[in-house]
């Protein structure tokens, strides 16, 4: 019962070398599932699950618990799948990277208890081409669990079978949309599904799938193991567990830390990343990847729950936290996040494919001194036309996030481009 | 029902289907782009957008895509609201940021899609200023023209190439707004159905290469109903003329029958109306001829002629052949079609009208739960056809969908669940079909070989049908799982034909249907021509009988209408009927070897030129209307036969169409077809050309300034003119569709009673047989066929381009012959020591050398047949049951 207030990076050295299965197994590793496979029927396990409020930490926050049990329990001849969405691609995030490449059993016990829970018998690692060390030390776990009996025919002696594969991605930040990732895992386009239906009763091959991301399926083996309570115990705020946490941008310490739900981002930004460099002050920061809403200094009290960072403007997504400081400009910042989206929109839908080349166009104009008062206006209106319900996914309302904000709080920094008066300022 | 609120209106509509399609429906507009009533909703364009309310409370609403919004009761929204009208618009704007504005040198200008919509959403201003991408293009064949820059990327290329009609050569590459949509390299696009990418492209992408060889603007094309000739299915079409030359086809929607799409033989066949073989002027003995002189002649040689005898035509109108078989009597009158093929047709015309199973329309096979095809390959024998079955194996997936809560209309989700099932389909065939891909199983075999699987088929599901002897334990297998299946569906389709040129296919596809236990089953066939049908109906002797009356010296004059005899029969034996023949009058459009030694040749009209009527294989009857006036001294060739009719009582085509009406019973109903000519709206005649058309007056004037006078057309309700309206015109006499504010075909929505329905006031045509009554087993058994060593029986089978003479006479079509070959099994191949490439010689069994040609192997081919490609002048006529001899050309023989 060592370091329970972090369950998640309990098993991560500073060295950055990997857990073993020995490793993983002599802090309780494996417990949770045999608990799971022994004890409870998969229908308990879901409830459990759904008690303990996890929620899903990809960024949109879904009950994973309630998410499984939309899984059609009717017929149970029928094939269902269950996906780890390991496509970490969104901007300033790097939390997923360090569980796979220093803990992967943790998430591969996870899939297992998740698979159980679902029944599914067939499981995929959809991995982030990129993670090339991610990749080979997953490879070398399953085998190990698989050599240990937790995977494959008769799990634990149990009469539930699992297989997990592991698929590295080509490469698209759009695959880390679920339907999306689908589509590629099929050997499709990566362009996401009209919803409904949703995944979890027509998904891989039109079959029911569960698709959760990384750190959410490692938080299963612990809830499992510990329980509901000590789950709900572990968070500060409205939320319950711990999440990883991130800080980039020019803070002393930029890094990951697991976390209290509910965490001050003021702690994070100046107790876990020790405050700004020298020299440098917080202008704003982005509290969750590339595609959330800046806030400003004075939102840093708010704590790290879903509800209290939309009240405060913006949405807690993945955690990661990028910093504004008030040398770097926040509109070249706003662009280089542009770039990003325009390149990575899969061309689907018209507002998406076309809205955000034109932003990125009229950010350079701007940037290059050939901008007109009036385009901040367009840009604004694109923000809305880029909006949720819109466009076909996500993708482009998450983009027009920092821009939106930006146009509010950093309104003079783009007018002072336009009216002439350029101030050099340092690139991002 | 469901009761919606639209912009304060109440209106009761059905439930299940999506907004947009509703709002459609009901006659509203709103615009749209990835949409398309037969390829469903993809959610892609973003373009339908309108405000949905959550009660009547709510002020403010909140946008949401019609074509994803599944219609509820007590629903509203509004269109025209403020938000959603600026949402349209600015959507307009976005899609335009790199659409090249090159519509005064588009080909789509005028019936341009994107043109409407941008207009509908009142969008004029664009502010942006950036540089637009550009695209390489690429060569897709004689087809198609390819503009990339003007893509605007709504997917529905893809949508209908790929998911619809099952082809694979297109693709979309890139991201981004650099999406891309093309093949992976230039190359002829190798779908059947490419050349409906014309009109599923909303703009300007894809256009019509053969139209752009001598393009019109759409207002400026003459427009006249019309059906396809070019197979047996009777797809409607409308032409375009202008200036005495037919400039396109395109769809003409039917909801019965082809609905919005055609093949490309039906798109592309039309040039051959303006070959260089025409026959324009009559000629006597080679010698041109006037009107008068060649009138006289004709007057002149049935006077001396000691006896007449008249061979009709399946690609002639119902008319024509009457007014011939008038003219020279019943006992006189010849079908002129090979032996077999009358007996086929028939037999199917029996069948038809006394079997007691329904002929469906193609609007009923896309109904069908489960298909049995029996020795038949559609995509070539019957294109449109097989486009609809593709489509009914699709039935089983929006059973799987309804019960999982997904609309119809999701397109790709419902697709996705097709990965899993799909309807049962079972193909029999020679070899290998375009269809095997959405198969459930396959079975290749000879002729008699598939007969028999059918019969054995038709006792495995009612044991009073009669078994066929010694059939082997895996044909056994086969055939109870393709009964099984059959039995358990609710409207089973057997589709056969005359492709095997084997009657006991027809009789074996009779008994499957016959056995069957469901009153909702569907027999259909696929027959050579756009009339056979109907000929076949009206009846004659064979053209062997022909030979022998003439042989006999019991006729000593022929007149042969629109017909090539040397398709029909062998060189030798037609050579010796047209020697022998002391005078021979041909009635035809284009020159053959028949028309090269007429004594009296008669220019006739094409169907575009040409009024007439046409049964096709459903047993519907459809009136084509000329879209021009043929260019004199061309006419009808019904107007040629009339006008030497001794009692002149039928001085118009309706009275010919009346009188045949009267003389077949089962032709009664052709009348009510299409109106009459004395049919009026608002009472003038219906104007062929747009009230916008242009140029008319300025066209002769470098060689007379007088505006020379319009022709007259006494025998349809048309008139050549831009004068009178067609506002409410029932569709058999629409010339063209276009309604204020939808240029492009896609108007179509606007005569329609539900959204991908039947037209306002019915679908064009009158079905003639309906099935009654039932006829016994067929009893004749084939043995099954087993290859003698060194002998072959050759099959020459259908291919959509080549096979129909009329088509293959169109530079376009004509490039995309199949390869010249001979298709051989791999095993016969092997021991003739032959391979893709090589030379065979063909013989008789009298070692008489045939044909010299290259093999191809055919792996799906079973051994001891060979197939050559239906239709094709390269190959002599012969009966293709006679076995052949196959010998290897070796490099010194060639020499």
């Amino acid at each position: 019962m060592e370091k329970m207030d972090k369950p998640l990076t309990k098993n991560i050295r500073p060295d950055r070398a990997f857990a073993t299965l020995a490793d993983y197994e002599s802090t309780g590793g494996y417990q949770g599932l045999r608990k799971a496979v022994t004890e409870l029927q998969p229908k308990e396990v879901q409830q459990c699950v759904k008690d303990a409020g996890l929620r899903g930490r990809g960024g949109a926050g879904f009950n994973t618990g309630l998410k499984w049990s939309l899984v059609p329990s009717d017929d149970l001849s029928q094939t269902r799948y269950l996906i780890a969405n390991a496509d970490e691609m969104e901007p300033g995030t790097f939390k997923d990277r360090m569980l796979l490449e220093q803990d992967p059993h943790q998430l591969i016990e996870g899939m297992i208890i998740a698979a159980y829970a679902i029944q599914a018998n067939v499981a995929y690692i959809f991995l982030r081409g990129e993670y090339h060390l991610a990749a080979s030390r997953l490879k070398n776990a399953l085998k190990e669990a698989q050599s240990k009996g937790y995977l494959g025919e008769h799990v634990l002696d149990s009469s539930f079978n699992l297989e997990i594969h592991l698929h590295t991605s080509a490469g698209r930040y759009i695959c880390g949309e679920e339907t999306a990732l689908i589509n590629a895992l099929e050997g499709k386009r990566a362009n996401p599904r009209t919803k409904p239906p949703f995944a979890v009763v027509s998904g891989l091959w039109g079959k029911p799938t569960v698709v959760n991301n990384v750190e959410t399926l490692c938080n299963i083996p612990h809830i499992l193991q510990h329980g509901v309570e000590w789950y709900q115990s572990l968070g500060r705020g409205v939320d319950k567990g711990t999440k990883l946490f991130g800080a980039s941008g020019r803070v002393k310490h930029p890094g990951l830390w697991e976390l209290p739900m509910g965490t001050p981002i003021r702690e994070i930004i100046e107790e876990h990343a020790g405050g700004m460099q020298d020299g440098f002050e917080l202008r704003g920061f982005l509290p969750g990847g590339a595609s959330t809403d800046f806030l400003l200094p004075e939102h840093l009290d708010v704590v790290m729950d879903y509800e209290a960072v939309a009240k405060a403007g913006s949405r807690m997504g993945t955690g990661a936290i990028i910093v504004l400081d008030d040398l770097t400009c926040p509109v070249q910042m706003v662009l280089n996040l542009e770039q990003f989206f325009a390149q990575e929109s899969c061309g689907w839908c018209t507002p998406c494919r076309e809205g955000l080349p034109w932003t990125v166009t009229l950010l350079q104009d701007i940037i290059g001194g050939h901008g007109r008062i009036e385009d901040l206006d367009t840009l604004a209106g694109l923000t809305r036309m880029l909006g949720p319900g819109n466009t076909f996914c996500a993708l482009a309302p998450g983009a027009m996030e920092p821009l939106q904000s930006a146009l509010k709080y950093f309104r003079e920094d783009f007018e002072r481009y336009i009216v002439g008066n350029n101030a050099i300022m340092e690139t991002v | 029902m469901a009761r919606i609120d639209i912009d304060g209106y109440s209106y009761e509509v059905r439930d299940g289907i999506n907004l947009l399609s509703t709002c459609l429906s009901l006659g509203l507009n709103l615009p749209y782009f990835c949409w398309h009533p037969a390829l469903g909703s993809a959610g892609a364009c973003r373009q339908c957008a309108v405000i949905q309310y959550k009660d009547a409370e709510d002020k403010h609403g909140r946008l949401v895509m019609a074509c994803m919004t599944p219609v509820a009761d007590a629903m509203r929204i509004s269109i025209a609201g403020e938000q959603a009208q600026q949402f349209r618009s600015d959507n307009i704007e976005l899609l335009m940021t790199n659409h090249p504005h090159d519509c005064p040198v588009c080909e789509e200008g005028g019936e341009c899609h994107l043109q409407d919509m941008t207009v509908m959403t009142g969008h004029t201003f664009r502010r942006f200023r950036g540089k637009k991408r550009t695209h390489h293009n690429q060569n897709l064949g004689p087809f198609i023209n390819h503009e990339m820059n003007r893509c605007i990327a709504c997917y529905r290329c893809l949508r209908f190439y790929n998911d619809y009609a099952g082809g694979d050569d297109l693709q979309v590459f890139g991201i981004h707004n650099n999406v891309y949509f093309g093949r992976f390299e230039d190359g002829a696009l190798d779908n059947e159905f490419s050349g409906n990418l014309v009109e599923v492209c909303p703009t300007g992408v894809f256009t019509d290469k053969t139209f752009s060889a001598h393009y019109a603007r759409k207002w400026d094309l003459q427009t006249a109903p019309s059906i396809c000739v070019h197979c047996s299915l009777g797809c409607n079409i409308a032409p375009g003329e202008r200036y005495g030359e037919l400039r396109r086809v395109i769809n003409r929607y039917n909801g019965d029958v082809n609905g919005y799409f055609l093949c490309d033989r039906g798109r592309f066949g039309y040039d051959f109306v303006n070959s260089p073989k025409r026959i324009r002027i009559p000629r006597i003995n080679g010698q041109t001829a006037t009107v008068e002189t060649a009138k006289n002649h004709f007057h002149g040689l049935l006077a001396k002629a000691q006896a007449v005898i008249g061979i009709g035509s399946p690609r002639s109108s119902l008319e024509a052949n009457f007014a011939l078989r008038a003219l020279v009597g019943e006992e006189n009158f010849f079908l002129g079609l090979e032996d077999t093929e009358q007996t086929l047709l028939n037999t199917i015309s029996n069948l038809m009208r006394d079997g007691g199973i329904h002929s469906p329309s193609l609007r009923e096979v896309e109904q069908a739960d489960a298909v049995l095809i029996l020795g038949e390959d559609v995509t070539h024998s019957a294109p449109r056809l097989a486009l609809s079955l593709r489509q009914a194996v699709r039935n089983a997936s929006f059973d799987l969908a309804q019960t999982l809560h997904i609309q119809p209309w999701q397109d790709a989700a419902v697709r996705q669940l097709q990965g899993q099932l799909r309807s049962p389909l079972f193909i029999a065939s020679i070899c290998a079909t375009r269809l095997d891909e959405v198969a459930t199983d396959i079975y290749r075999g000879s002729p008699e070989d598939i007969a028999r699987l059918g019969f054995a088929i038709a006792h495995c599901l009612d044991q009073a049908a009669p078994e066929p002897a010694d059939i082997s334990p895996s044909e056994q297998t086969l055939a109870a799982t393709i009964a099984d299946s059959l039995k358990q569906a609710k409207h089973p389709l057997i589709a056969s034909g005359t492709s095997c040129s084997s009657l006991t296919v027809i009789q074996a596809a009779y008994n499957v249907a016959k056995a069957l236990p469901s009153i909702d089953t569907l027999l259909t066939f696929a027959v050579p021509e756009c009339n056979s049908l109907g000929l076949s109906i009206i009846g004659g002797k064979t053209l062997q009988q022909a030979f022998n009356k003439i042989s006999n010296g019991l006729a000593n004059s022929v007149i042969i209408l629109e017909n090539d005899l040397y398709r029909r029969a062998s060189s030798q034996q037609v050579d010796l009927f047209l020697k022998t023949a002391a005078h021979l009058v041909v009635i035809d459009s284009l020159e053959n070897k028949t028309t090269a030694q007429a004594e009296l040749l008669l220019p006739a009209a094409t169907f575009a030129e040409s009024v007439g009527t046409l049964v096709n294989n459903e047993g519907r009857a459809q009136r084509y209307f000329p879209v021009y006036s043929a260019t004199e001294p061309i006419c009808g060739s019904w107007q040629w036969l009339t006008s030497v009719l001794e009692y002149h009582q039928w001085r118009h085509h309706d009275d010919l169409t009346a009188a045949c009406a009267a003389a077949f019973p089962d032709l009664t109903a052709i009348v009510q077809a299409a109106p009459d000519a004395a049919y009026t709206f608002k009472g003038g005649k219906l104007p062929r050309q747009p009230h916008r058309y242009s140029g008319r007056t300025a066209i002769h004037a470098d060689i007379k300034v007088s505006e020379s006078g319009q022709p007259q057309d006494v025998e349809t309700p048309f008139a050549f003119s831009m004068e009178g309206s067609i506002a409410q015109v029932p569709p058999a006499v629409l010339p063209v569709i276009w309604a204020p504010g939808w240029n492009s075909n896609q108007a179509v929505n606007k005569f329609q009673e539900q959204i991908g329905g039947h037209l306002r006031d019915g679908d064009v045509g009158i079905r003639l047989l309906e099935a009654s009554g039932t006829l016994p087993w067929f009893t004749d058994m084939p043995a099954a066929f087993k290859p003698e060593p060194g002998l072959w029986r050759m099959l020459s089978l259908p291919h959509i381009f080549g096979s129909e003479e009329l088509s293959s006479q169109s530079p376009s079509v004509a490039e995309r012959l199949p390869a010249f070959c001979v298709l051989l099994n791999l095993q016969d191949a092997t021991i003739l020591g032959v391979d893709t490439g090589d030379l065979v010689e063909i013989c008789s069994l009298a070692r008489i050398s045939m044909l010299k040609i290259p093999v191809q192997v055919e792996l799906t081919l079973p051994p001891g047949l060979l197939v050559i490609t239906a239709g094709r002048s390269e190959f002599p006529q012969m009966n293709t049951f006679d076995p052949v001899t196959l010998n290897k050309v070796t490099q010194e023989d060639r020499l």
